[in-house]
């Protein structure tokens, strides 16, 4: 055990998180992590080879990987592969979102709405989604419009839910506030019920991100020609592990910047949740 | 019970809105099966002793992918969060890991271990352990510093700590991401079960699609999320029992 | 000033934190000692290190400068001889307020049965024994703070430190515990080092009371408070301590607020 679980002093001090790294430490460790993790896979996939372990395209190395992506990157394929999942990633969340907001902003504040539309989110919220998108194809083909309504499907619901939630769960305290100031329905919608639930409903625009990312790649192996999704599913055919493991980590990147978009926009937003 | 109640009212709509469909025919009314269509499947496959094959193949799968990724999650999630600089060196890589969809590598998954039964279950258990390790390891950092300090001060030695503070203020945490791991588990299974599979839930209901049978798929689906919502809410009474009124 | 051999010497005391270097130091030069079996209070504005101080004699933090001794032995870390009482009670939420009681004896390998019935005597001490079974979610805060207290005399340290254990209780049940903790003294007879803002609770409770600067604190002057045993909070004595050692805080606060 030693020193790999902190001492009593150290446990009475920070708790388990242990002390705060200076910034530079901290990014010292990072680039040693990422590093070691490298390391380790080329060593394992050099293991394979030398071992006879078995057929070393199941397990390239990291530079096979990166290679072969900036292969397809160099050569062109890769963008439009890139491009076409993200437009259906954009314009399927960009609707979902449109309506899971309006809707939701709406269902949140007037009882008659929610009463019309809950029963109908009852029944299909423990439905998963993916369990729906052959529906999709059955009613629309394998085309885009089914892609993208999936997505505008799958996204709509979580979106929907903490909308309606961050309406519905504003402090009464602050309306009577605002009331006593003199402000009529109106306002104290516009002036204080938005700005109140703002944060919780970014929050669900950014699950609304994740989610997308998450159910884009089942509808892109299911009849599509082109898309990351595809690239991953077509890849299995000739044991393309290299195009399958390069386009998994580029959709990696395309989901992490689209969180890291919707973060940027939460604080332009929320500036006043945490001014510096 | 207004649950419930929400759940009937949605049926009634659905009801009417197919059975006029069905009338005035604006769309094939193929497309959209009524509620008594979709119980015809279910009551026929049901009766083959189809319906139970499927729910029994994908059960078994989720429990085996499952049950392996939450032991893994729990003792390495535990690991994680005690020892400081295991925590440092895994969390970058981690942070890499995460955001790429665990669906996008199933065919990874078919690829290395082929059609059969273990390459879902090793899917299923891909995909579950991340999200419960890092939950798990989340719960040990939340513990709270002032139980640490409240123990020590009753003569607590730093094994003490472990086993009589840290374990049990970090239980409900780990109990949670057990189930919601569970949930993601039974969300992701379908999907799996889409491509090179010839049993399971997610299979039947892409039958669905390949006979054209829309009913099909929507007693899948219903199935699925009847299932979905029985286990969550056993889950929740199993973890109201076990953490009885002490929790938090 | 204390006849009483010392239990707890605090010697030259610095405590600067390493987060904010360019800010004064919480706690500076700080020396005090604190007599066997003494009640003594410390009280000062907001900021002005009283708890960081607490924290050290605990064994919590280390000072950055500066030793504390007890009987005579520098403090390191926590241990069972400084029991410590918290204003946001602290009690393990998964055990029954009798397990939360019994559990420095459960550490110190204490028998089942003689822990029942240690923790069973104090629980009767502090008035929750018919409490025994419930768990702290469902008790009032008065009542945790009567648990953390029992709980912390169950392990039977010679020195108790509390940081401001009644401030998030209401004036009422405030009075009602001030009263039970004097009484429990009469009985105990331990060393307390008692943390508070309220100069009324200082006078009620003390043998001495100290007043601290404001940050970086220091001792601005020490009273000993020269009122018997059991103690009436109306009368001219009484009150005469309280306006003087207001005057004093009032000072310090003053300079807070420039």
């Amino acid at each position: 055990m030693g020193t790999f679980i902190s001492g009593v002093p150290d446990l009475m001090e920070w708790g388990l998180r242990g002390p705060a790294l200076s910034s530079r430490r901290a990014s010292t460790l990072r680039f040693v992590a990422v590093a070691g993790f490298l390391v380790l896979w080329s060593m394992a996939s050099g293991i394979v080879v030398v071992m006879k372990l078995f057929n070393p395209i199941f397990l390239p190395g990291p530079w096979v990987v990166i290679g072969k992506v900036v292969e397809m990157g160099v050569k062109g394929q890769l963008w439009a592969h890139v491009g076409a999942t993200m437009e259906r990633v954009a314009v399927g969340f960009t609707t979902g979102a449109v309506l899971a907001l309006l809707l939701g902003i709406v269902a949140g504040h007037v009882r008659v709405v929610r009463n019309v539309v809950e029963p109908i989110i009852e029944l299909l919220r423990p439905i998963p989604p993916l369990a729906v998108l052959p529906l999709f194809i059955v009613w629309i083909g394998i085309g885009e419009t089914s892609k993208v309504g999936f997505i505008t499907y799958a996204t709509f619901f979580p979106m929907f839910l903490t909308t309606v939630h961050a309406v519905r769960q504003i402090d009464p305290l602050l309306v009577r506030a605002a009331q006593s100031l003199g402000a009529g329905s109106l306002q104290v919608f516009r002036l204080i019920i938005l700005p109140a639930a703002l944060p919780e409903i970014l929050t669900g625009v950014r699950l609304g991100v994740a989610l997308s990312f998450f159910v884009i790649v089942i509808s892109e192996f299911i009849g599509a020609e082109h898309g990351l999704g595809y690239l991953i599913n077509d890849g299995r055919n000739f044991f393309l592990v290299p195009q399958m493991l390069g386009a998994a980590i580029v959709l990696g990147l395309l989901g992490y910047t689209g969180n890291a978009l919707v973060r940027l926009l939460e604080r332009r937003l929320l500036r006043w949740q945490s001014p510096s | 019970m207004t649950r419930a109640l929400a759940v009937l009212a949605a049926l009634l709509v659905w009801a009417a809105f197919t059975y006029v469909n069905a009338r005035a025919e604006f769309v094939n009314p193929v497309l959209l099966p009524t509620p008594l269509q979709v119980a015809q499947v279910g009551w026929a496959t049901a009766r083959s002793g189809e319906l139970v094959w499927h729910v029994a193949t994908s059960l078994g799968r989720v429990a085996e992918g499952f049950g392996m990724a939450a032991v893994a999650a729990v003792a390495l999630g535990l690991l994680a969060g005690l020892c400081v600089p295991i925590r440092h060196m895994l969390e970058p890589v981690i942070e890499f890991i995460r955001p790429i969809p665990p669906l996008a590598f199933l065919p990874m998954f078919l690829v290395w271990f082929g059609l059969g039964e273990a390459s879902k279950i090793a899917f299923i258990g891909y995909t579950t352990f991340f999200p419960m390790f890092i939950a798990v390891a989340a719960s040990v950092l939340r513990v709270d510093v002032m139980l640490l300090r409240a123990a020590a001060s009753l003569g607590a030695s730093r094994a003490d700590l472990i086993r009589r503070v840290v374990l049990p203020a970090a239980m409900p945490g780990i109990i949670v991401a057990l189930r919601v791991g569970f949930g993601l588990a039974l969300f992701v299974i379908v999907g799996a079960e889409f491509m090179g599979a010839d049993a399971g839930l997610g299979h039947f209901i892409m039958e669905g699609r390949t006979f054209f049978n829309p009913a099909q798929i929507v007693m899948g689906a219903l199935l699925l999320g009847a299932l979905g919502s029985l286990m969550n809410a056993l889950l929740v009474a199993a973890e109201r029992r076990v953490l009885r009124g002490g929790a938090r | 000033m204390s006849r009483a051999p010392l239990k707890i010497q605090i010697q030259k005391v610095t405590k600067t934190f390493a987060r904010d270097a360019r800010s004064a130091p919480a706690v500076v030069d700080f020396d005090l000692d604190v007599a066997e079996r003494e009640l003594l209070c410390i009280l000062g504005p907001s900021g002005c290190g009283k708890s960081t101080l607490l924290n050290i004699v605990a064994g919590f933090i280390q000072p950055t400068s500066g030793t504390v001794l007890v009987d005579g032995r520098p403090v390191t870390g926590p241990g069972a001889e400084r029991g410590v009482v918290f204003q946001e009670y602290v009690l393990f939420p998964w055990l029954t307020v009798a397990g939360n009681v019994e559990f420095g004896p459960l550490l110190q390998g204490v028998a089942a049965e003689e822990r029942r019935r240690t923790a069973a005597r104090y629980l009767e001490l502090v008035g929750l024994a018919p409490h025994a079974h419930k768990f702290p979610v469902q008790l009032s805060g008065g009542m945790k703070q009567r648990v953390a207290i029992a709980r912390a005399l169950a392990n039977n340290p010679a020195i108790i430190l509390m940081d401001e254990p009644f401030g998030a209780l209401d004036a009422q049940t405030r009075e009602v515990l001030q009263d039970e903790l004097s009484r429990i003294q009469r009985v105990e007879h331990k060393t307390i080092l008692f943390i508070t803002h309220s100069i009324r609770e200082a006078v009620y409770l003390a043998d001495r009371v100290v007043v601290m600067t404001s940050a970086p604190g220091r001792i601005k002057r020490v009273f000993d408070i020269e009122l018997p045993e059991v103690r009436d909070r109306f009368t001219r004595e009484f009150t005469e301590y309280e306006s003087e050692i207001t005057r004093m805080v009032k000072e310090e606060v003053a300079k807070v607020h420039e």
